[in-house]
């Protein structure tokens, strides 16, 4: 089991209190079933065996043990239901407070079928990036959600629960990460033919190598890779079609459409979650993208074998 | 465990009941309440359409859109409250059996109902705004259509009984229904006053 | 024999010939056309509404065979979206609200020793409409533009500019004929038993049976109107370009969300409020005991069809609420549990303290229990605010309202239909095939539907039509399709035991569990005019208290009449006459029916489908009367 994506594990305050209501739940709820079971099992038996003793049917609805029993139990659902209410009352409390430790300002913008992050930087700058969140442990980041199109909802289950992300609303959610690691998030709410790859990463570690990765996103393009074929990628990819959608900052491409390619050889996966990040994985993902995630708003780019091969070898290597 | 139904032993005969009945002790009048509680519900919701999208704030109405105009409305409201001294008097003649008063009734139900529909046509271009401009437009047009839908079935429905009656000869159970046709038009002109409000103050006062 | 017995039955046998000329249908397809007899219309809505459970069941496995292993390519996106949209909208639409509208079509009228219902015709043209939501949405498939936006489609994704064609009006005007036809099943089961209750059968004498179908068919007369009026809203946004839910123009895609929750989750109770009224009828009969706790079950269930209505909100626990509003919806949502933990209890009480004879109907309402309590625990989970963000819109959902719905309708159901088939068969079920049937059905439903409470909080979010291997989902996802394949196993055992014990099954008698209702003291089946004498009675369970029923003749014998009683203490008030069977309410329907198809296409049919619709509405309520004969418009001799 890939604990990732799983709420059973949390690695973050806020799903950790989610987590500490579902364990009151569960107890409360099973001795409660179990107390029901109970109660069919005694039921069955004991009315089985009145069965051998009379026929004929019982036309008298009142039992006064009957009535005393049926105040007690109602007082024990309340009395557990009352628990359940009020653990849910300081769970949501908790939830609320990380409002006021807020360090860090990030911008999730749901897209048909990927995400969009912007993250604003100590000069006050919006740095942009997609489908991978970087978060630095033992700090609380609010998480601006927006959406371009539809309703979507951005959840990292180790992280928090969801929050839906609804055009002409703007909703806030607060992550305080705990434990460094790599986890994944994803859409919660159905958004069309797609909606099952549009996942993210997400990159917990410490403040210290948060900062670098930040300061590292804000730089422009460089590639750092000595392989040839990378300076005829570049030509392709930032001349050609792909710079219509896309933004290469430091480079001419800068469309607006489509994820920011600026560093996307540091992220791991491909197309929100559809692939690992390889270098054969891009090429695949440039020439038939239809094929790898149907009905994705990405065109199949025609490009020569080698041009393609180029491409992926040019974005690879924008780390 | 019987294979033999139970026997039945009789103790009692109906005959002698009578074999209609108006109001609550009719089947029909509560087949009609039940579909003006669910029409009253569809109303009801509407109305919480229009306030939901109010309450998000912004301009009611918006800039540029003038209110709908009062005067239409105001001669539409006046007759429909008007209409409701005729209907009264019928629903009252036709616990009587009065078929001569029933008659003319039900004419004057039909005549008022066409006039109010004439009304309501000229109103309708009086709103000063399009369905499809924003969504301010859209609740109000929502409310109006319901309405007048309302208005339009209750005159078919009149106009159908009012034909009937005048080349038939009744028995107590058209009389009944005429009675909970009479209802049915209360029922039109009760809910027009919260919808009326709704769209011809609402953006003058909320 | 004595002369007097003699006398005695050969009066009985002209009634029922009399009665039988009265009430009896036309034979053949005019008959088939007319009819507006509740058993046939109910037996009628019964089948089709399993041919759609069959149908759309089969959509559950073909999806459950997608996901059984990571990275399934055997159906791509656009087929899985359209699989859970028909499976979602035909069992929700098509299947459980009118599969319960139709059990009480049949046994409301007999439970009340009445020939019919109140309004006859209506459920006639109640089917008619019926049928055609159900081609509305089948058809679509059928040619292609089935609805795939899941079984509540909300816009922006189901508004004009991301759901261009059909398929989402196909989905809005399927609902339309869906809600038209269950309203007005309800506004009849209401009126039916406020007015026409057996003479001595006060409110406090009801059987729970039909406190339920009352409470029921009153949440749907509330609740329904709201979806109609979403859809309306809907379709007008889509084709003639109002803004409710449209941002850019000042509207609001969460309003969308608050009408359609207002309706939908009321639905859920209006689905399950009939569940536990046949489980009340069946616990009593193979209990041998009257249930225990008659007011505090009525009031539990005047209770749920108040609180369903406080509940929508919690539907939309992470739209972003303001949290003290979210609170306030987790306490009423919690609050619900009290009603339903009552009548667990007086259930369970219920039987301990009776003779309990485990037939199969009683093994389904086991069955009921023990995996309805799951869902209802699942359900104060998801009550929870701060919880429910992690649960909402994952498998752990899914799990819940299959929990809810299956267990908690559906085996209900189940049990309904086996402790009612032979009234209205004549013929038992096999109690063997029955009970195999139950074991397969229950463990593999199971079996089938809780691990993907841990799918959800694992992380697997619902309507995703592939997963990766490498999130760890593959082998509780193996289990659950193997699992859905016994549970259909054991669901056919069920149909072909139904269909074999139609010609094969023992003859069961008026009585054959020995029940204290009304139904079980007609012939099985019954006769098309029910019962010979209008019963009357003097105890909730009558036929367990006299062993001779009173009863009270004079009604009409040679046309239909029924006999209408007063609202609080049933005594006989008036009699009033009973529809014959017509063909209006099919011609109705087909001119609703021209209308709204129509208005999937462009506005205009609202304004002109309105004439015939008129038309059609005039010929069913037309009076037969003679001309008059005085007045300017009499008749001229």
């Amino acid at each position: 089991m890939s604990p990732a994506q799983s709420a059973l594990f949390p690695a973050a305050e806020q799903a950790a209190t989610q987590f500490d209501v579902l364990t009151l739940m569960l107890w409360i709820c099973g001795v409660m079933y179990l107390v029901v079971l109970l109660f069919v099992a005694l039921a069955i038996w004991r009315g089985a065996r009145a069965r051998a003793a009379a026929d004929s049917p019982v036309t008298e609805a009142a039992d006064p043990t009957l009535s005393r029993a049926l105040a007690i139990w109602s007082c024990v659902v309340v009395l557990g239901l009352t628990a359940l209410v009020v653990g849910s009352f300081f769970a949501d409390r908790s939830l609320a407070a990380a409002r006021d430790r807020e360090t860090l300002v990030i911008r999730a913008t749901g897209q048909q079928w990927w995400w969009r992050f912007a993250y604003r930087t100590p000069g006050g700058a919006w740095v942009e990036t997609a489908n991978e969140l970087h978060l630095p442990a033992g700090r609380t980041a609010r998480v601006e959600v927006g959406s371009t199109d539809v309703i979507h909802s951005f959840w990292a289950p180790p992280l928090a629960g969801k929050m839906d992300v609804i055009p002409g609303h703007a909703n806030v959610l607060d992550l305080t990460p705990q434990r460094i690691g790599w986890y994944r998030g994803t859409c919660g709410e159905f958004c069309g033919l797609q909606h099952a790859h549009m996942a993210f990463d997400v990159r917990v570690e410490s403040p210290a190598d948060f900062d670098r990765w930040l300061a590292a996103q804000a730089t422009p393009a460089a590639p750092q890779s000595g392989d040839p074929s990378v300076a005829r990628g570049q030509v392709v990819v930032t001349q050609g079609q792909c710079a219509e959608c896309h933004t290469i900052r430091g480079t001419a491409a800068a469309g607006k459409a489509g994820p920011d390619l600026t560093h996307i050889g540091s992220r791991r996966s491909i197309a929100a979650g559809t692939l690992p990040m390889s270098r054969g994985g891009l090429e695949g993902w440039i020439e038939q993208p239809a094929a790898l995630k149907p009905g994705t708003n990405m065109p199949a780019v025609s490009l020569s074998p080698s041009d393609a091969d180029a491409a992926s070898a040019y974005l690879l290597s924008l780390k | 465990m019987s294979e033999e139904t139970p026997a039945f032993r009789v103790v009692g005969d109906v005959s002698a009941l009578p074999d209609y009945a108006f109001g609550p002790r009719s089947i029909l009048w509560w087949g009609n309440s039940a579909f003006m509680m669910i029409e009253g519900t569809a109303f009801v919701l509407a109305a919480a359409a229009y306030l939901y999208i109010r309450g998000k704030g912004g301009h009611w109405p918006p800039p540029g859109v003038r209110p709908p105009d009062l005067l239409w409305g105001g001669l539409f409201t006046a007759g429909l409250l008007l209409s409701e001294l005729p209907n009264r008097w019928l629903q009252a003649k036709t616990r009587q059996f009065d078929l001569a008063s029933v008659r003319f009734g039900v004419l004057v139900m039909t005549l008022a109902g066409l006039a109010l529909a004439g009304v309501r046509a000229v109103e309708l271009s009086h709103i000063n705004v399009r369905w499809g401009v924003d969504a301010y437009a859209s609740c109000i047009w929502l409310l109006m259509v319901l309405h007048t839908t309302h208005v339009v079935t209750d005159l078919g429905d009149t106009a159908v009984l009012c034909l009937w009656m005048f080349t038939h000869q009744p028995g107590p159970s058209q009389f009944s229904d005429v009675n909970d046709n009479c209802s049915y038009w209360t029922f039109v002109v009760v809910t027009w006053i919260p919808i009326g409000f709704l769209i011809y103050l609402g953006p003058r006062l909320l | 024999m004595t002369a007097e017995t003699d006398l005695r039955a050969r009066g009985l046998a002209d009634r029922r010939r009399r009665l039988l000329a009265a009430w009896a249908d036309a034979p053949g397809l005019w008959g088939f056309l007319t009819t507006v007899d509740h058993k046939r219309l109910a037996a009628r809505y019964i089948v089709t509404t399993m041919a759609m459970l069959f149908a759309a069941g089969m959509l559950g496995v073909d999806m459950r065979l997608q996901l059984a292993a990571p990275d399934m390519h055997r159906m791509g996106p656009q087929g899985y979206d359209e699989s859970f949209s028909l499976h979602g909208s035909t069992m929700l639409f098509l299947v459980s609200v009118p599969v319960m509208e139709a059990m009480a079509m049949w046994l409301v009228p007999l439970m009340l020793g009445q020939r019919n219902m109140a309004f006859p015709r209506l459920n006639a043209f109640s089917y008619w409409m019926y049928l055609e939501g159900v081609l509305m949405l089948w058809i679509p498939h059928a040619l292609g533009f089935t609805p795939d936006l899941g079984w509540f489609e909300y816009p922006p994704l189901s508004g004009p500019a991301y759901a261009p064609g059909h398929r989402a009006d196909v989905w809005a005007q399927m609902i339309t004929f869906t809600e038209v036809a269950a309203l007005c099943v309800s506004v009849n089961v209401v009126v039916t038993i406020f007015t026409m209750r057996p003479p001595g059968m006060t409110l406090g004498r009801m059987p729970l049976f039909l406190w339920g179908m009352l409470v029921a068919s009153f949440m749907t007369v509330f609740g329904l109107p709201a979806v109609m009026v979403v859809t309306s809203m809907l379709i007008a946004d889509r084709e003639v370009a109002t803004h409710f839910f449209s941002p850019s123009g000042g509207g609001d895609v969460l309003l969308f969300q608050h009408l359609y929750w207002f309706f939908g989750h009321p639905e859920v109770y209006i689905i399950f409020v009939p569940g536990v009224a046949f489980v009340s009828s069946i616990v009593e009969t193979f209990s041998r005991r009257v249930v225990f706790g008659y007011v505090p079950m009525v009031v539990a269930v005047l209770a749920i069809g108040v609180l369903a209505f406080g509940l929508w909100v919690h539907h939309m626990f992470a739209v972003g609420l303001p949290k003290m509003g979210a609170d306030f919806y987790t306490a009423a949502s919690m609050a619900i549990a009290l009603p339903i933990g009552v009548q667990i209890f007086c259930w369970i009480a219920t039987m301990f303290r009776g003779r309990l004879q485990l037939k199969t109907p009683m093994l389904w309402v086991i069955g009921f229990i023990v995996t309805f309590v799951i869902g209802g625990m699942t359900g104060v989970m998801t009550a929870s605010a701060p919880l429910d963000l992690q649960l909402t819109d994952t498998y752990f959902v899914v799990a819940h309202l299959h929990y809810v719905l299956v267990g908690g309708a559906i085996f209900p159901l189940l049990g309904a239909f086996t402790y009612w088939y032979p009234k209205a068969t004549g013929r038992m079920m096999s109690e063997v095939w029955g009970r195999i049937s139950w074991a397969l059905v229950v463990v593999g439903f199971n079996l089938t539907f809780f691990p993907m409470h841990l799918l959800g909080l694992m992380g697997m979010p619902r309507r995703i039509y592939t997963y990766p291997a490498e999130m760890g989902w593959g082998p509780l996802n193996l289990l659950s399709t193997v699992s859905a394949l016994i549970t259909v196993v054991g669901a056919g055992i069920f149909v072909l035991n139904a269909l074999l014990s139609y010609w094969r099954g023992r003859l069961a008698g008026a009585n054959p569990w020995g029940g204290s209702t009304l139904e079980w003291a007609t012939p099985s089946p019954p006769p098309p005019y029910n019962f010979d004498y209008i019963p009357t009675v003097d105890s909730v369970a009558p036929l367990w208290t006299r062993d001779e029923l009173h009863a009270l003749e004079g009604l009409s014998l040679d046309s239909r009449e029924v006999l209408v009683t007063t609202l609080v203490d049933a005594k006989p008030d008036n009699r009033q006459k009973s529809p014959k069977p017509s063909l209006w309410p099919l011609l109705t329907a087909l001119a609703v029916g021209v209308m709204f198809v129509g208005s999937i296409f462009s506005p205009w049919p609202i304004v002109w489908g309105s004439v015939p619709v008129a038309a059609t509405i005039v010929g069913w309520f037309w009076p037969t009367r003679p001309r008059a004969q005085r007045g300017p418009l009499r008749a001229r001799t």
